[in-house]
């Protein structure tokens, strides 16, 4: 076949600059508010995904990670006595106070782990080591929230709970949908930042053999342990997820975000695509009149969309990996998983195409005044 | 020998909502192999209606439609595309030609809908466009032709995979008169040539003499029975001597 659709596609600069800048246009708000959705998300449950365990065991009835309640560290000895557990870790998340030196205040959240094995500890450290936090008094905090904690540098004090607490490094995009702060300690620091008995923990991450049956584990652990729940790691999460994205109706409203970003793009790149179609129904009509059948016009149609679709695509994903790099030093982050960026290629195939076949409709009813007219 | 086009009491009747215009009332025509025939007559008189039928691109209301001794009229919408690429190659008064491909691009292209493509279908392209004159511009695109060479390749176009019957609606109006009159020349000499059946429908008097036959239509029907063609050249010689107004000659054509 002649390069009809090529042609005609790169006939005309202004119709082809404005048809990708819409594509574009489109693809790049969906990624910026699939991306925030999805930053979102995953920002909530981080530090449970984070943690790469297999098990958490949470007191009976949490709902998510920031509202777990104290219980007793003896039922870590009897995870640990459990078959197929390879270790287990007590851990702690949970809300306290920090406060500068100039007497400025601010919440964060505590989060107490076992710096020997790390094990829901922090991760992306930029500055200084896990294992500094093995020091009494030792914290890291994450760059995004310097300013707001007041903190400039390694070595500088500050006070939680009214202890002492000594920066030792940073890490780098560990955000907390909250915005409150996310203070990485080890177990016994946080115990007294937090003030929670000698005895109790909040958490205890489960991690299994090697070959072991996982949901056997979880349902053994169930059956011996008593006022606690036993999670997988990915059950948790969705948790977790379910609850700050849903429950609290705050992911909602990113998500309506995302939909109306969504049909704002697909009306765009319908409108486009119509009308690069409209441009050349003229041509269409003689094909027709020239005996050629629907499925000759479908393809020179189809084939100009999907060539918009993935110049437009390429172009709109250069522009989107540039803004989610740059929201990584934000307060919000954009994330675009592999997942989604080859969902969106789908995505706008499917747009593009599907604008053109709605073009279509206005070639398969053929008008001979149309093509005889001079 | 066989008609390359035979039409039996058609009738055309337009569906406009609740309005029915009927526009074709019993039609009766013929157009034989090698034969060039005019069809005339005053705006709106059904003359493109008429001719898109032909071309099975409408459909007829009644009536029958043979094209190459096959019956038309009673296939369904589906079955007519194919027809028209078997058969039937169309010229219009604005050319439509595909302006984003070159003149053999465009020969290509009515060739590859005939399944005619690869090394073969540039030999064919070559060889149109020989026979209009115009295989220098083989890679020209559409714009850079002046408006008698545009139709020219539309002729090409027309011919390429040799089909029975060649159908124009004003061809030449868009023309000046000397490329009108080349452009009918050149059509009238490949019609003879190959055996086509040519209906040109116009209302330039400037190019009568390249008609074998008039026809004349007026509201629907076929006014006349159909002009003998010496007495046709006659009036053509007297039309093209500018002795008569273009009125008045059709007029002296119904009448003789
Ligand atoms: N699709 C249509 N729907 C309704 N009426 C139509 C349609 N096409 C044509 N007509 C009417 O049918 C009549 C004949 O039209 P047609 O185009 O066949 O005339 P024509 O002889 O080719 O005229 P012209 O010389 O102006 O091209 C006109 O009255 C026109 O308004
Ligand atoms: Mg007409």
């Amino acid at each position: 076949m002649p390069p009809l659709a090529q042609r005609n596609l790169m006939h005309d600069k202004v119709r082809l600059t404005v048809t990708l800048t819409g594509i574009v246009f489109a693809v790049v708000l969906i990624v910026v508010e699939l991306g925030l959705f999805v930053g979102f998300t995953v920002t909530t449950s981080g530090i449970i995904d984070q943690s790469k365990v297999d098990l958490w065991i949470v007191s009976k009835g949490t709902p998510y990670i920031e509202q777990g309640s104290a219980f007793s560290e003896r039922k870590l000895y009897q995870v640990l006595a459990t078959p197929g557990v390879a270790h287990a870790d007590k851990y702690i998340v949970r809300f306290s106070n920090w406060k500068t030196p100039q007497g400025a205040e601010d919440g964060i959240q505590i989060v107490g782990f076992n710096p020997y094995t790390g094990v829901g500890g922090p991760w992306n450290v930029v500055e200084g080591k896990v294992e500094d936090l093995k020091t009494p008094d030792a914290v890291m905090v994450d760059e995004i929230y310097k300013k707001k904690l007041g903190v400039t540098k390694v070595g500088e004090t500050f006070e939680i709970n009214r202890r002492r607490a000594r920066v030792v490094g940073f890490t780098r995009g560990i955000r907390a949908f909250t915005t409150t702060p996310y203070v990485f300690t080890s177990f016994k620091n946080a115990q007294a930042y937090t003030g929670i008995a000698e005895d109790q923990t909040y958490f205890i991450l489960v991690r299994a053999l090697p070959g072991t049956d996982r949901a056997a584990l979880q349902h053994e652990l169930e059956s011996r342990l008593r006022d606690v729940d036993v999670l997988t790691t990915r059950k948790f999460s969705s948790m977790t997820r379910i609850y700050w994205m849903f429950t609290t109706g705050a992911g909602v409203a990113v998500l309506i975000a995302a939909l109306l970003g969504l049909v704002v793009g697909v009306v765009v790149v319908a409108q486009t695509i119509y009308a690069t179609t409209m441009d050349h129904i003229r041509e269409y009509g003689t094909l027709k009149a020239m005996g050629a059948p629907n499925s000759y016009i479908y393809r020179v149609i189809i084939t100009q969309a999907g060539m918009s679709a993935v110049a437009g695509y390429v172009l709109a994903m250069f522009v989107s990996v540039f803004i989610v790099h740059a929201s990584q030093s934000g307060g919000a982050a954009i994330l675009l998983p592999w997942q989604m960026a080859v969902g969106i290629f789908f995505l706008t195939l499917l747009m593009c195409v599907s604008a053109a076949v709605v073009s279509i409709n206005k070639v398969t009813s053929l008008d001979p005044a149309m093509v005889f007219r001079g | 020998m066989q008609a390359a086009i035979s039409v039996r009491d058609v009738t055309k009747v337009y569906v406009e909502g609740a309005n029915k215009i009927q526009v074709l009332h019993g039609v009766d025509f013929d157009v034989e192999q090698g034969e060039v025939v005019l069809l005339m007559g005053p705006s709106g008189s059904g003359k493109t209606t008429l001719l898109s039928i032909m071309g099975c691109i409408l459909r007829a209301t009644s009536g029958s439609v043979q094209i190459a001794g096959q019956e038309v009229a009673k296939l369904s919408e589906r079955e007519l595309p194919e027809i028209r690429l078997q058969h039937i190659g169309f010229v219009f008064q604005g050319f439509n030609l595909f302006p984003t491909l070159t003149v053999g691009e465009n020969i290509e292209l009515a060739l590859d809908l005939k399944r005619i493509r690869g090394e073969r279908a540039k030999q064919e392209a070559r060889k149109l466009l020989d026979q209009v004159e115009l295989a220098a511009k083989y890679d020209s695109f559409p714009a850079d032709l002046s408006g008698g060479q545009k139709q020219r390749v539309a002729i090409a176009r027309a011919l390429a995979g040799s089909p029975r019957v060649i159908l124009a609606d004003e061809p030449t109006a868009a023309l000046d008169s000397q490329s009108g009159r080349n452009v009918m020349e050149m059509m009238r000499d490949l019609a003879r040539k190959h055996g086509r059946g040519v209906v040109v429908v116009t209302h330039d008097s400037r190019v009568l003499e390249f008609g074998d036959r008039i026809v004349h239509m007026e509201d629907g029907r076929i006014a006349e029975p159909e002009t003998e063609a010496s007495g046709r050249k006659g009036m053509a010689e007297v039309v093209s001597m500018g002795l008569l107004s273009t009125n008045s000659a059709e007029h002296a054509l119904r009448i003789c």
